[in-house]
């Protein structure tokens, strides 16, 4: 694996939606193998773009290359777990399914290979979900849920992950496992995540982005205080309240190998 | 079994089963990818299309035909350039082929009541020449679900995540509403126009409380589809009634009467399970 190579790169990233800029010269780049964090306050923009990585919505000014490429939509080696999907409870479809899908774009010919159908066993053991693969979707809890979208994006055997809020409902048992599991995976891809959880984050992402319309890249995984100001200024400070004290230096050993 | 002594009856169950295969598997998307609006405006838009076909004096489901793929097309596009718009957009879309209609067939001056049996179907009346017509589209239903069936799974469950994964989701989904829009113009001679909503949703809604496996779901509509369109056949003939209108009646009240079962059953379910810890809770 290249040091050097930069698996995401992003020029000038304007995002205007409805006349609103949601996302406002966002410069970014990350190497292989990176497994970065990226904070901000609801509202910042950092769902639109993770959205815009995985090819959901389109820059409206500015570049973004992926895997040296220019963004190609098509891309099936990005892995993108939604924080919420809007998908019908109610349709006729199984949890072996669902992770199935994750293949789509993988499978040659009609249908499913072998190949196809070990790989999403193998991720919905790793999500502890293999016992509940017949289950009809609309059956499992919230964070059941979460899982087996996880395991979904997992299973397309992804290069760059993306996860927004992945532990938002989830359990609390679950969500610490889930980030060893990530930092395991982290060794064979480039990992963002996005979360409001950044005490938890921190202890595994090797580098923090704060977003708030623009973005503020340090290297490393501490964010100094002037950021921090910056980036949660004014109304939304109070929206977001009590969130920049935790990702300031380690004080208190609470952040930190 | 005497009726199956006549030509007519025969091709009219022919024309029953046709039709049950199409709005079986197309109305299976239509209910699970909650296109239903959608597709009720393709099935009107049709009504444009039958008025073109009189006026230039072609065989009308022709024009319905060219009418139902191209708003297909038309509103496949709208979906994706104009999100919040859609569904006025959709609404318009449904009136102006509905008056493109009107106005063309009054134009004409063979101006027949053959035109009420687009509108509320004939199954008794169907030629031979539109039973091969419908065989032909429902062979090529088949076959492009047969093939694209998990990539339409795909589509319909999760459209987003489909997108990200690398599937070209505005091509699927107008290639699904371009099945609607065949399988609009199959249903066409059988229950007409503003009936045809009913059939392409009642089996596979029906099916959908039966089974949680797509597949299942689609053969099990097919089956209520023949079950339904013979059915009403039967009862339009010996009562004397019109056969779309019929066909429907029945469909709906078998929609009914499996809802109530499933709700006594699921009421039943809840009392036995619920029966012992209901009062330990108070």
């Amino acid at each position: 694996m290249a040091d050097e190579f930069n698996v995401i790169e992003i020029r000038n990233l304007w995002v205007i939606i409805n006349g609103r800029s949601i996302l406002r010269d966002v410069n970014l780049e990350v190497e292989e193998g990176d497994f970065l964090g990226i904070i901000g306050p609801n509202g910042g923009g950092k769902t639109t773009l993770l959205k815009v990585l995985a090819g959901l919505i389109k820059p409206t000014y500015g570049e973004v290359k992926i895997g040296g490429k220019k963004l190609n939509y098509n891309s099936k080696y990005i892995g993108y777990v939604p924080q919420y999907s809007f998908f019908d409870y109610d349709f006729p479809i199984t949890v072996e399914e669902v992770v199935l899908l994750g293949r789509i774009a993988h499978k040659k010919g009609r249908s499913f290979s072998v190949y196809d159908r070990e790989k999403a066993y193998e991720m919905l053991q790793k999500v502890e979900m293999y016992d509940y693969r017949h289950r009809q979707i609309g059956e499992l809890s919230g964070g059941e849920r979460q899982r087996v979208l996880v395991a979904r994006a997992l299973a397309l055997e992804p290069h760059i992950l993306l996860l927004d809020e992945p532990t938002a409902s989830a359990d609390q048992r679950f969500a610490a496992g889930f980030y060893e599991i990530l930092r395991d995976l982290n060794k064979e891809m480039t990992i963002i995540l996005v979360s409001h959880d950044i005490s938890a984050v921190s202890k595994y992402v090797n580098n923090i982005a704060c977003l708030n319309q623009t973005l503020y890249f340090n290297e490393g995984k501490t964010i100094s205080p002037e950021v921090i100001e910056k980036v949660y200024h004014c109304p939304v400070e109070l929206i977001a309240h009590g969130v920049p004290h935790r990702v300031l230096p380690p004080h208190d050993g609470v952040v930190g190998d | 079994m005497y009726l199956l002594q006549y030509d007519f009856i025969r091709h009219a169950l022919l024309a029953g089963i046709l039709v049950s295969i199409a709005c079986g598997i197309v109305g299976t998307y239509v209910v699970i990818k909650r296109i239903v609006f959608i597709s009720g405006s393709i099935a009107h838009i049709a009504y444009g299309g039958i008025g073109l076909g009189y006026f230039l004096g072609i065989n009308p489901l022709w024009g319905a035909f060219a009418f139902t793929t191209v708003s297909a097309l038309g509103m496949g596009m709208i979906s994706y350039k104009a999100k919040q718009k859609e569904d006025t957009i959709i609404g318009i879309m449904w009136a102006v082929g509905m008056a493109i209609g009107i106005i063309l067939v009054q134009q004409c001056d063979s101006y027949t009541a053959d035109l009420m049996s687009y509108l509320f179907g004939n199954i008794l009346m169907v030629p031979v020449n539109d039973l091969i017509f419908t065989g032909i589209l429902d062979i090529i239903i088949i076959a492009i679900v047969y093939y694209y069936f998990e990539e339409f799974k795909a589509v319909s469950f999760d459209e987003e995540f489909a997108r990200s994964a690398g599937i070209k989701t505005e091509r699927f989904y107008i290639l699904l509403l371009l099945l609607v829009a065949l399988t609009v113009v199959v249903m066409i001679r059988a229950v007409g126009i503003i009936l045809v909503i009913a059939l392409l949703t009642i089996p596979p809604t029906i099916a959908r409380q039966y089974t949680q496996r797509l597949g299942h779901m689609m053969f099990l509509a097919v089956i209520l589809g023949i079950i339904f369109t013979t059915g009403g056949l039967y009862f339009s003939f010996c009562f004397n009634l019109p056969s779309g209108a019929t066909i429907i009646l029945l469909s709906a009240a078998s929609f009914f009467i499996s809802l109530s079962l499933q709700k006594l059953k699921n009421h039943m379910l809840n009392l036995m399970s619920g029966k012992n810890s209901f009062y330990e809770k108070g």
